[in-house]
């Protein structure tokens, strides 16, 4: 009894130091590096990513003029976007000072959608949008993500982080448990990554869908058997943002092809 | 061939399949029953239920149920592939008596908070934001815990 105890205590200490020291220690890793190289060679050719059918999709929505105000995203970022500087879709999702909230770049596109090109706002997650956003973010592929961790960011990303960390669902396990404490491990056959966010939006082979950031975050709360967060509330943001602050200094690779 | 990496899923059970899902939505969860820690070990059966090792033994390799082996190595032929999160539970009732293998099974963050190990009885209050179709509702049933505890007690 004494020395199930004693080994008890000594595994418990063990777990409670992994995450500690892991946050300092642990590099971040693209999931890039945990996919099969089948998959890898799908994503890094241009004939057979899937996902560049959205990028298309969101460059013939980014032409498009049938709005009210007769004006495409074109008109002002020009036909391919460059005129976007790439160095700030990196950095997204920011903070608005003004309206003192986090700013997807799905939310900033939809915002200028309807102040400037005089179409009606998208919700989070609708199709056109990620579409939009998936076109919008692989214009800037290659460049490093560079989200604002100091200012009102702060406080933010430690709220993501404490949801990060709760555990959720019938499963009741965290999404840390997982993506801190057993990266590199086998489940249903797929390597656990850090669960990165350097690659959305993300085509996956499995649902065959183009899917944002927010709605991986879904999906892998259901596989928790867990009741997942509402799209665009304030916990789905406050992950996403963690999420992508762990990102930092990780290369775009929308869009990522992953299982 | 001893297979020291985890090749099985670690938890196979999360797949949420559509008709998991139905079959367990048109169910009534059975009431939660109460139990009682004491020494580390829970005592008293589930419900007072008795449990049958023949069926525990197929809880624990079914992965949309216990999926133990996920986890731990068990003494069943023909397993592929055993996780090794967790210690080989072959020979677990020389070392634990079953009182004490009942507290693991039900809820073992009751000795390792921080435990990877799901608690496959604990009451459904304490389940945080369940999924639509699991309110209400334990990882396995009480009889399941108490055939899969039964299968155990037999692994001298
Ligand atoms: C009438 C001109 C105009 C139209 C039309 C327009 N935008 Fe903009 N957009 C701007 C201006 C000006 C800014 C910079 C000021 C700001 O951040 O709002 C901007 C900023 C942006 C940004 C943020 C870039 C950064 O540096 O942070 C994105 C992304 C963007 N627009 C995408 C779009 C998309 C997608 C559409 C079409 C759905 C669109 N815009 C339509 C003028 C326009
Ligand atoms: C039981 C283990 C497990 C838990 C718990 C878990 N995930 Fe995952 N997650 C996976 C697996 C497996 C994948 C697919 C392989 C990979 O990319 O890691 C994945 C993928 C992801 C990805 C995509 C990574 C990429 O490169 O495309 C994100 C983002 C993610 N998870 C976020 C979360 C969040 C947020 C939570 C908590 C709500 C969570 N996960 C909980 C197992 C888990
Ligand atoms: C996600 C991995 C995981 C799953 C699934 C799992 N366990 Fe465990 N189990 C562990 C770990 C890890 C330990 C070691 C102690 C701890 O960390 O709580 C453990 C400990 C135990 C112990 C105590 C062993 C000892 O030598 O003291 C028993 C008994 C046990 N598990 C039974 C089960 C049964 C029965 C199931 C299926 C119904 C199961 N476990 C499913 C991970 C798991």
């Amino acid at each position: 009894m004494i020395r199930v105890n004693k080994t008890m205590l000594l595994f418990c200490s063990f777990i409670l130091t992994i995450p500690a020291t892991m946050a300092l220690a642990i590099e971040a890793k693209s999931g890039y590096e945990y996919i099969e190289p089948e998959t890898r060679a799908t994503q890094d050719d241009d004939f057979t990513n899937p996902g560049l059918f959205a990028v298309d999709r969101g460059q013939r929505l980014f032409n498009n003029k049938q709005n009210s105000a007769n004006k495409a995203c074109a008109d002002c970022h020009s036909e391919d976007g460059t005129k976007l500087d790439t160095k700030n879709i990196a950095r997204y999702p920011v903070y608005s000072e003004d309206s003192a909230e986090i700013i997807t770049l799905q939310k900033k596109i939809s915002r200028c959608r309807n102040n400037n090109a005089g179409d009606k706002a998208l919700p989070a997650d609708h199709p056109d949008l990620i579409d939009l956003e998936t076109f919008v973010r692989n214009l800037a592929i290659g460049e490093v993500v560079n989200v604002q961790t100091d200012g009102a960011m702060t406080k933010l990303i430690k709220q993501g982080k404490a949801l990060y960390n709760t555990r959720y669902g019938l499963i009741d396990m965290s999404c840390s448990h997982c993506h801190d404490m057993y990266v590199g491990r086998m489940i249903r056959g797929q390597k656990i990554s850090q669960g990165q966010g350097n690659g959305f939006p993300t085509y996956r082979l499995e649902p065959e869908e183009i899917t944002s950031l927010h709605q991986r975050i879904q999906q892998c709360m259901t596989s928790m058997r867990a009741e997942p967060f509402e799209t665009d509330s304030n916990e789905i943001k406050l992950m996403g943002l963690y999420i992508m602050s762990r990102s930092n200094g990780l290369k775009i690779e929308a869009p990522a092809v992953r299982y | 061939m001893k297979i020291f990496f985890l090749i099985l899923a670690i938890l196979s059970f999360s797949p949420a399949r559509a008709s998991d899902t139905q079959q367990v939505m048109d169910e009534q969860p059975d009431a939660y029953c109460h139990w009682q820690v004491t020494d580390y070990a829970i005592v008293e059966p589930l419900c007072g239920l008795v449990g049958k090792a023949q069926r525990g033994r197929e809880i624990v390799s079914d992965s949309s149920r216990g999926n133990c082996l996920a986890c731990h190595e068990f003494p069943i032929p023909d397993i592929e592939a055993y996780g090794n999160i967790g210690p080989p539970l072959t020979g677990i009732a020389s070392r634990l008596p079953t009182t004490m293998i009942r507290l693991r099974v039900v809820d073992t963050r009751k000795i390792n908070p921080m435990s990877i190990m799901p608690g496959f009885y604990r009451d459904p209050l304490l389940i945080n934001r369940p999924g639509k179709g699991y309110r209400g509702r334990t990882f396995l049933t009480a009889q399941q815990v108490e055939d899969v505890i039964a299968y155990l007690a037999t692994l001298k």
